[in-house]
């Protein structure tokens, strides 16, 4: 009975390590962020076949899609992360997960996920493996280490869940769907350029090509404030193109200018904290720009 | 300069939250210009919160700081006077409230500092007695109800928050930085609470 009990306890913790090495791989503040937009792109569709069932499915699906290509791309590009101080503690390049296991787990979310996604609708699953493949494919596979332009397509990767989203409400590709997707493509290299400026040694060790690297931190930072600037302009015609009430829509051009500001202000005087600040306020921007729609539609 | 606490974030964070609102919600049957010029004045409050949650309080330290604050006071005095005086009067306060904000800009960027510092009171100093009397006059005549009064007491508390700061950038801080800096985002969620409930009088 004793050894039972020691066994099981063993087992348990065993899953919960396992479960929190895997929770780890799938970047959730990431994922969420993009599941965000994934369900702004779906309530913004005001279908009138919205269900719980179906919410839930949207969520289960672009979940499981998105955190599956994750764990693909963490398998791809463990010899990179090894090399770089800020990624080499990861369950993979920390040898705390397997090689072949991880690439197990990522099969298997991203196939459940497409799977679902193409039994909800065709259309739907088509984007959502779209995304994975641009993901995958495109971006890590065949460009990552080559252009630091491979960006644009790890962008067109992220704005595959609101098009997704919105797709699967309406049944069809809208322009406000592309303009929605639009608006996280801009985002994306914000994103990805700003640590691309705080970790350029780690990117330079590991020769990675990035942006600061190959066109210098000014051209980047005009760059990433130009990209931000064109994803409150995308937003805003999201926006009105969905139709949210006016009082939502006041919001969000309050926030489009402070984000324009902010870009503005890192254009005119380059700094690595002005950058920092730029970077964060868009991640809250497009946050509280798809939380904004939801609201303003509901 | 204090390091924000993750109390501190929490006011700031509500603060941006009741500004928030304030903008989605608005006022209603209020002229376009008087909803915006509110609607302005918290977006500032609401960006600046969300900076410094951001950031800390070094956000403060820069020197567009002083001119964007000015923003709040002149977009809450705009709607009010759009509100509450009859339609003659609104376009001269609006032409004030443009030059005064161009006056307040120009003269950080190009004159000595005690020169930009009597436009700066001069500009506040009318702004902020409109948004102090005005809610305690029409109480008084009887048009509004008293819950107005918290207008007053917003206005009142954005006067207490904005000189304690001048005070202390001016080099004689009234009270020492620590204890402005963990006073500042009580100040303001205070003060944007007091504007929802005047304004919802």
């Amino acid at each position: 009975m004793a050894y039972l009990k020691t066994t099981l306890q063993s087992k348990l913790k065993t899953l919960t390590v396992k479960t929190h090495l895997y929770w780890q791989m799938t970047k959730s503040l990431q994922t969420g962020l993009l599941l965000s937009t994934g369900l702004a792109g779906y309530m913004s569709a005001r279908c009138p076949y919205q269900t719980w069932q179906t919410t839930l499915a949207l969520v289960g699906s672009l979940f499981l899609a998105i955190s599956g290509s994750t764990v693909i791309n963490m398998v791809l590009d463990r010899d990179i992360d090894a090399l770089m101080p800020r990624t080499q503690k990861r369950p993979l390049p920390s040898g705390q997960v397997g090689v072949v296991e991880a690439l197990i787990l990522g099969s298997v979310l991203s196939v459940t996920g497409i799977g679902w996604a193409a039994f909800l609708s065709p259309l739907y699953g088509l984007i959502v493996f779209a995304g994975l493949f641009f993901d995958v494919v495109v971006y890590t596979i065949w460009l990552k280490r080559r252009t630091p332009w491979s960006i644009i397509w790890g962008g067109i990767a992220g704005g595959m869940p609101a098009l997704a989203g919105r797709a699967l409400g309406l049944g069809a590709i809208d322009w406000v769907g592309l303009m929605f997707a639009l608006a996280v493509l801009l985002w994306i290299p914000t994103h990805i350029m700003t640590f691309s400026l705080r970790y350029r040694e780690d990117y330079a060790k590991a020769r990675v090509p990035t942006f600061p690297s190959v066109y210098g931190e000014r051209v980047t930072s005009i760059i990433i404030a130009l990209s931000s600037i064109a994803t409150a302009i995308a937003m805003a015609f999201a926006a009105y193109g969905i139709g949210i009430t006016w009082g939502y829509m006041r919001l969000l051009i309050i926030l489009s200018c402070g984000l324009l500001a902010l870009a503005i202000s890192s254009m005119v005087r380059p700094s690595f904290k002005m950058n920092f600040s730029l970077f964060k306020f868009a991640s809250l921007y497009m946050l509280s720009s798809m939380l904004l729609v939801v609201l303003g539609v509901l | 300069m204090k390091k924000i606490t993750p109390l501190d974030r929490i006011a700031l964070l509500i603060t941006g939250l009741v500004a928030a609102y304030l903008i989605v919600k608005g006022v209603e049957g209020l002229p376009d210009l008087a909803t915006w010029a509110y609607s302005i004045a918290f977006g500032v409050l609401l960006i600046a919160g969300l900076l410094m949650i951001i950031n800390g309080f070094d956000v403060l330290d820069s020197p567009w700081v002083v001119i964007i604050a000015a923003i709040i006071p002149l977009g809450l005095s705009l709607g009010m006077v759009i509100e509450n005086f009859p339609s003659d009067w609104h376009l001269a306060y609006l032409v004030f409230v443009v030059i005064g904000f161009l006056a307040i800009l120009l003269t950080r960027l190009l004159v000595p500092e005690r020169a930009a510092t009597i436009v700066l009171a001069f500009v506040h100093g009318v702004a902020g007695l409109l948004i102090f009397g005005l809610p305690i006059v029409l109480v008084l005549q009887g048009v509004k109800a008293p819950m107005v009064l918290f207008m007053s007491a917003g206005g009142a508390l954005i006067g207490v928050g904005g000189l304690l700061l001048a005070f202390l950038k001016a080099g004689k801080p009234v009270l020492s930085a620590e204890k402005i800096f963990t006073l500042l985002p009580w100040i303001l969620l205070l003060m944007s609470v007091s504007f929802v409930l005047g304004l919802g009088a």
